[in-house]
């Protein structure tokens, strides 16, 4: 097992490697930095626009493996590069990256696990009224993108807000600004503002995972083996979670490392809807402004959280099937 | 019983029911008593699947309503009637009207109709390109395979979205082709992965290796005996991109990286009404409705299209009355999948 790993860490290496270089050079071609400094008031002279590009490695004069290699030089030592403000990318990144994170683990995995149970309890209830309404519920749900969804609870917070006459729940930011009390009531604060954006992001993971995990256990309900299982005197419901949703579980390993994507995404626009200043709203932003630096930070946050999910998603399936690990 | 057996054996063989003949899809099935053609059949489980059916009506009407629309109301979607501006829907503007005064109709029926076209332009781009990918990778197999696959695993690293976000200010001048052939060339790679999967197992079929043996060149063979066979497939996962298009493309032009104004898509008229969703919900909600029922619509199709086209499902039509049949032939098709180099799958025996 541990060889079997071995060999898809150091495939992992090479796509980040890869993936990271493509995404240097398509940001940097695609972005003009230069347009950000022509368009500063007053307009600073060419000498000085070209002196702050060098200074930030950001000249498109140079060629962009010449950038790439000065950049990359730098992340060795843990240098992201400097903002298009002159700031360090760093200093964004690590303030961001847990506001990011808490969101998308959070978001994930409930979404995950809610699926998962919902999708077996509808497999085994096949065509009773709670399985079709649960059908229905995940195909609507499948049908309406993220953010339509974040705006959906966002206009229902704003319209509780405006019927209630104070704000039920929080639809701005991660925590109440200036809040006062101990640690309980800041906890209480941030678990009240992870509410709506978590909900709207884990939504479409459960939909999604419902609709396949339903499937997969459908196919496990009719098989031999857990006929078997019940015949030695097993109860139904212990031979279903033992034998049955083992099994139908492993196929929904491999998803979740290609669902991360979609989640990463869905956090795009739920932190601009809900107002978080974490990764996503950052990505909008630096992509208006022109800063090259930044927007590859994040597409490395995205790569390695992309391939880290990869990566446990081969472990877990390693884990839970035999026949993988030889 | 030894014809189910004998049927089930088949379809553990390949996914596909495949034609040695190589004369399509819509060939009867040999060596089946039924005299029923694949095309019937597919068309009878498509008519007894409720939802596919209601999918293909609804599609039906908002592509009557998106093509038909601007000459129902005397309003043009862009012009602005000062008279009106923030009305409620009335018979005047049956959607109401925005705060310049423009006709909401008007513009919802217009955005819809780009987003429509968008997304079927998307689904057909992805596709085509999926299919040639996969197919290339899984017959030529060796280094083609392993160049295209880390392709495809490059770009599935990152979001699309995010590459798409970046790459198209610069496209701004181009317009909205421009973003179609963007969504089509970061959404084709999780399809490729699929077909080339299929062809491997396709590449081992005496029809192929005949088709080798006689001198046939790879490329004839990939579009004259391949695609053929993945063809339910394709058509299946086209439906679904269809709606997965014009989601990325609302989403996208929403946050102001697709369409952009003056042309409207239903992601401009979103994003233009979600400021004032709560006090003028008909800016707002209209689009959101249309939007949420067409892709509902194209994925009732696509789940009833992979039911008729799946030659393991036990939906209508073939082997009636056999409850739990589509489940134990999907796992038995499975399991050969491993039990080739293993011991010979135990359930096919047991029930011959």
């Amino acid at each position: 097992m541990l060889r079997y790993l071995a060999k898809r860490l150091s495939y992992y290496a090479a796509l980040l490697i890869a993936a990271v270089f493509l995404a240097y050079a398509i940001s940097a071609s695609a972005l003009q930095p230069r347009t950000y400094f022509d368009a500063k008031v007053p307009r600073p002279s060419a000498e000085s626009v070209e002196r702050q590009l060098t200074a930030l490695n950001l000249n498109d004069h140079t060629p962009v493996v010449e950038r790439f290699g000065h950049w990359a030089g730098g992340l060795l030592h843990g240098d992201l590069g400097r903002t298009i403000h002159d700031t360090p990318v760093t200093d964004d990144f690590s303030r961001r990256v847990w506001v990011s994170l808490r969101l998308l683990l959070l978001g994930s995995l409930l979404g995950a696990v809610l699926g998962v149970a919902a999708g077996a309890w509808s497999a085994v209830r096949q065509y009773r009224i709670s399985d079709r309404l649960l059908t229905v519920l995940s195909f609507v749900l499948l049908s309406t993108p993220v953010f339509l969804v974040a705006l959906f609870l966002k206009n229902g917070a704003i319209a509780a807000k405006d019927a209630a006459g104070h704000e039920v729940i929080p639809f701005t930011g991660y925590e109440t600004p200036g809040l006062a009390g101990g640690l309980g009531a800041h906890l209480a604060d941030w678990a009240l503002h992870l509410l709506l954006p978590t909900v709207s992001l884990a939504l479409g993971g459960l939909a999604t995972y419902s609709r396949y995990q339903r499937g997969t256990m459908l196919d496990v309900l009719g098989s031999d083996y857990l006929r078997t299982a019940e015949a030695k005197g097993l109860t139904r419901r212990r031979a279903l979670l033992k034998h049955g949703l083992r099994t139908a579980v492993i196929p929904m390993s491999t998803m979740f490392a290609y669902s991360f994507l979609g989640i990463f995404t869905g956090a795009i626009f739920t932190e601009t809807i809900f107002g978080w200043h974490g990764m996503g709203e950052w990505l909008i932003q630096s992509i208006n402004e022109q800063d090259v630096n930044s927007v590859v930070a994040i597409n490395l946050f995205t790569a390695i959280v992309v391939l880290a999910s990869g990566f446990l998603a081969d472990t877990l399936h390693a884990a839970l099937d035999p026949r993988v690990r030889s | 019983m030894t014809v189910v057996a004998a049927d089930s054996a088949d379809s553990a063989e390949s996914p596909e029911p495949a034609e040695p003949t190589g004369s399509g899809p819509s060939a009867p099935p040999a060596g089946r008593p039924r005299a029923t053609g694949r095309g019937r059949l597919v068309l009878t489980r498509v008519l007894a699947a409720r939802g596919a059916v209601v999918g293909t009506v609804l599609i039906l009407l908002l592509f009557a309503l998106a093509f038909g629309g601007p000459y129902l109301t005397p309003w043009d979607y862009a012009a602005p009637d000062f008279t009106a501006l923030h009305q409620p829907p009335s018979g005047e503007h049956w959607f109401g009207t925005n705060g310049v005064g423009q006709d909401v109709f008007a513009q919802t029926v217009r955005g819809l109709q780009k987003s429509l076209i968008i997304g079927l332009l998307v689904a057909l781009f992805s596709t085509v390109l999926a299919s040639l990918v996969g197919a290339c990778a899984g017959y030529f197999g060796g280094w083609t395979d392993r160049a295209l696959m880390f392709l495809v695993d490059l770009l599935l690293v990152f979001p699309s979205f995010l590459i798409i976000t970046i790459v198209s200010p610069r496209l701004r001048s181009s317009g909205w082709i421009a973003f179609v052939l963007l969504l089509a060339l970061f959404n084709w790679m999780i399809t490729a992965r699929v077909v080339r999967s299929m062809t491997l197992s396709l590449r081992e079929r005496e029809f192929v290796r005949a088709a080798r043996f006689m001198g046939v060149r790879p490329l004839r063979i990939i579009s004259r005996h391949i695609l053929p066979n993945v063809a339910s497939f394709l058509i299946i996962d086209a439906t679904i991109a269809v709606g997965g298009a014009v989601m990325s493309e609302t989403a996208l032009s929403y946050f102001g990286f697709g369409v952009r104004p003056p042309d409207v898509s239903l992601g401009t008229l979103l994003a233009a009404g979600t400021t004032e969703a709560p006090v003028f919900p008909w800016m707002f909600y209209f689009a959101a409705g249309l939007l949420v029922l067409f892709v509902l619509a194209v994925n009732l199709v696509g789940d009833g299209l992979r039911d008729a086209l799946d030659p393991t499902s036990g939906a209508a039509g073939r082997r009636s009355g056999r409850s739990g049949r589509s489940g134990r032939s999907r796992r038995s098709r499975r399991s050969s999948r491993f039990g080739r180099s293993g011991q010979p799958d135990r359930s096919q025996r047991k029930s011959s």
